[in-house]
Formats: structure tokens, C-alpha cells, sequence
């Protein structure tokens, strides 16, 4: 197979997506998205996680011995997750506080390490690169597309950042009752199963 | 023999420079997170406890070392009492609530309350957050307690983990303020 940058982006768009297509990452995937702001910004994390951790994988994998291959990318990950706590800390304290634990748990997303492992590891930077990013994104577009749905059903909002509200069904529809239910644990498995459902139905035509 | 050598080298090498760069990195944000914390998690719930001070409690604090935990104490002026403000925590529904207690070191009551942090479920336990009239049961309480659900605080109806964390962790504070009261007041004197 032929394989181009542009090809190994685009993958991670639709035809890769990691919690729909993989269905990997599933715990922040359920975990953070009662609002859209919080699986933007979880995304971001993510993404910036995944393609330090793909061109640092990349760049070391002749150096690398096999045998000792995987504690070598858990080191590169956990040190750019902890990069990434410590800096979110400082500039970005609210969404912080809001992620929490699942910060850390970036270490063990199963996306960050799969793709290390299965394509940083075998290909060049420039690739490794385009992987990342694609996959990052892709990400970080379903995780808004999840926390969007669970948040209006849930809240009868749309936040795409701190104070940025895109929708507000309480001021257009003033009797309106947030579905709490979806906001909770429960609602998140529901939600992902429709999604999975309709991606499902428009991928088989 | 090779192999296994070059295995403990790149893992070594590998750890040391990610330390190294972990290091610096906590060094160099230390300020700016101890900053966003007070401004961001304490600030604001200080602040809604003595809004009617005439210095800035945020910034005239001090803090008194106990058997190596370190108390932060908040200074506030009102009426020409002074108040300090300290946080605590009680284990509630969804981990630990953040309490900051104001108290009124001249009658020795409660001036107010307020949730700092909290994952409490939404709109049951987090009311303890967002329901004011929740806190403001605590106004005035004598600090030596009893403070505790029923007696005199009434429970948030369907939160009552949520309701018991508040109340220990306000009867904590009270412990607190007990033991620490003569150096308290010894550092209240710099302010006065």
C-alpha cells in the first residue's frame, strides 16, 4: 500500500476515528463529555500528547532495543501527559479542575500507546506526524460531537469554550426541561451507541 | 550481553532526560499554579464569605505549620473585627469537598462558608456549592460546634453525603481554630 501524508491525516477523520471506528480511548470519551467545552479541551490534551509522543517515538526507533520498546514509549507518553498536566495547570486552571484525574489517565489511552506501537514505531517523522494529528483530531471532533449531543439534551446548551455558549434552548424555548439523565454516566453509553448506530448506518450504504 | 547493555542504557538515558525536562517544567510553572489555585479555587469562595471587607482577604494571609501540614489563613476586616478564613475538606458523595470557613475571632463564630471544590452530582450535591441559602445556615454557628446535620444544619434534600461532608468539614475547621487559636491570634496582631 501506497502510503502518503495526506492519506495517513485523513484516516483519522472518519475512517479511523479512534472511539467510533477503534472504539479505543473509550474511558475519556465517556468520562469527559458532559459538556462540549470539556471534550474540546480533552481532545486538545490528547491530540498534543498524541503527536509529541508519535515524532519522538518515530524519531527513536532504530535506537530503540525491541525488547524494552514498550517502557520506552510508556516513559515518552507519561512525560509529555505530565508535561501537559502541569502546563494546563498553569494556563488553563478551570478546564483543569474540570478534567481532572483524566488528565493523568492520558498515560494509559490506549490511542496514544496503539498508535506509538502500530505506526510511529514503523514509519518515518513525516508520517508518524500526519498520524498523529489526524488521529488527534479526529479525536478531538468526536469527543465535541458526543459532549455537543449529551449537552444540549442534558443541559439545553452548547459551550464551545469557557463563557462561549453557542446554543441556549432555555432562552428560545423557555419551558424547557434538561434531560439530566443524559448528563450522567448512563446517558454517555446511550449517546456513543446511537452515534456508533448512525456512523454504522452511513458507513454500510 | 550487547543487547541487554544497550537496553539499560536507553532506558536510562530515556528516564534521566525525562526527569530532567519534568523538573524544569514544575520548576518554572510552581508560581503560576500556586497563583491560578488561590485565584481561581479559594479566591472566589473568600471572597463571597467577606464581601463586605475593607482589605483584600486574598492578599493579607499567613500560614502556621502543624506537625508538617501547612494551614493557610486568610485575612479579612469587617466592622473592625477581624476574621480569618481557612479551607478544610469532608469526604463526600464524589471524593473530598473543599470547605473555606470564615470565623469571627473576636465572638468566635462562624462569619460564613463556602465550597471551594467538589464532584458532587450535579444539581443534588452540588447545591452545596450552588444553593447560597445552603451556606448561609452557617452563619453564626459557634465554631466550638456541635455543627453537624440536624443540629443545627439542615441537610440538602437528596444530598445528605453531601450535607454530612460540609458539616464535618465545618466542625474540622472549628478543631482547627481551637488548636491553633494563641498563634492565630499572634499573627492576627501584624494585620491589626
Amino acid at each position: 500500500m501506497a502510503k502518503s501524508i495526506t492519506h495517513e491525516f485523513v484516516k483519522g477523520l472518519w475512517e479511523e476515528v479512534p472511539p467510533f471506528r477503534l472504539v479505543l480511548g473509550l474511558c475519556p470519551t465517556l468520562g469527559v463529555t458532559t459538556k462540549m467545552q470539556f471534550g474540546i479541551g480533552m481532545g486538545l490534551a490528547t491530540t498534543f500528547v498524541l503527536v509529541c509522543a508519535n515524532i519522538l517515538v518515530s524519531m527513536l526507533r532504530k535506537a530503540v532495543p525491541p525488547k524494552v520498546r514498550i517502557a520506552c514509549f510508556i516513559i515518552i507518553i507519561a512525560t509529555f501527559v505530565t508535561l501537559v498536566e502541569l502546563l494546563m495547570q498553569a494556563f488553563a486552571y478551570p478546564l483543569f479542575l474540570q478534567l481532572g484525574i483524566f488528565i493523568p489517565l492520558i498515560v494509559v489511552n490506549c490511542i496514544v500507546l496503539g498508535r506509538a506501537e502500530a505506526f510511529a514505531s514503523k514509519n518515518g517523522l513525516f508520517l508518524s506526524i500526519a498520524d498523529g494529528l489526524g488521529i488527534g483530531i479526529g479525536f478531538t471532533l468526536s469527543l465535541a460531537a458526543l459532549g455537543a449531543l449529551r449537552e444540549i439534551l442534558g443541559a439545553g446548551t452548547i459551550t464551545l469554550w469557557e463563557g462561549i455558549e453557542l446554543v441556549n434552548l432555555t432562552s428560545i424555548f423557555p419551558g424547557f426541561q434538561p434531560f439530566q439523565f443524559m448528563v450522567q454516566a448512563p446517558g454517555a453509553f446511550i449517546c456513543l451507541g446511537i452515534m456508533l448506530c448512525g456512523m454504522n448506518m452511513v458507513g454500510n450504504r | 550481553m550487547g543487547e541487554m547493555i544497550k537496553m539499560v542504557v536507553v532506558l536510562t538515558i530515556l528516564s534521566s532526560l525525562s526527569g530532567g525536562v519534568l523538573a524544569y517544567v514544575k520548576e518554572n510553572t510552581k508560581e503560576q499554579i500556586e497563583m491560578q489555585v488561590l485565584q481561581l479555587v479559594k479566591g472566589p469562595a473568600i471572597k463571597s464569605i467577606f464581601k463586605d471587607a475593607t482589605n483584600d482577604p486574598v492578599a493579607d494571609r499567613f500560614s502556621i505549620e502543624e506537625n508538617g501540614t501547612q494551614h493557610d489563613f486568610f485575612v479579612a476586616k469587617i466592622d473592625g473585627k477581624t476574621m480569618v478564613a481557612f479551607e478544610t475538606a469532608g469526604k463526600g458523595y464524589g471524593g473530598d469537598v473543599g470547605l473555606v470557613v470564615g470565623i469571627d475571632t473576636t465572638e468566635d463564630k462562624v462569619y460564613g462558608v463556602g465550597v471551594t471544590t467538589h464532584s458532587e452530582t450535579a444539581g443534588l450535591g452540588s447545591k452545596a456549592k450552588d444553593d447560597p441559602k445552603f451556606a448561609a445556615q452557617f452563619a453564626g454557628v459557634d465554631i466550638k460546634g456541635p455543627i453537624e446535620v440536624g443540629n443545627p444544619i439542615n441537610a440538602l434534600s437528596g444530598a445528605t453525603i453531601t450535607s454530612d461532608a460540609v458539616c464535618s468539614a465545618a466542625a474540622e475547621a472549628g478543631e482547627i481554630y481551637a488548636r491553633l487559636k494563641p498563634q492565630i491570634e499572634e499573627q492576627l496582631q501584624a494585620f491589626k
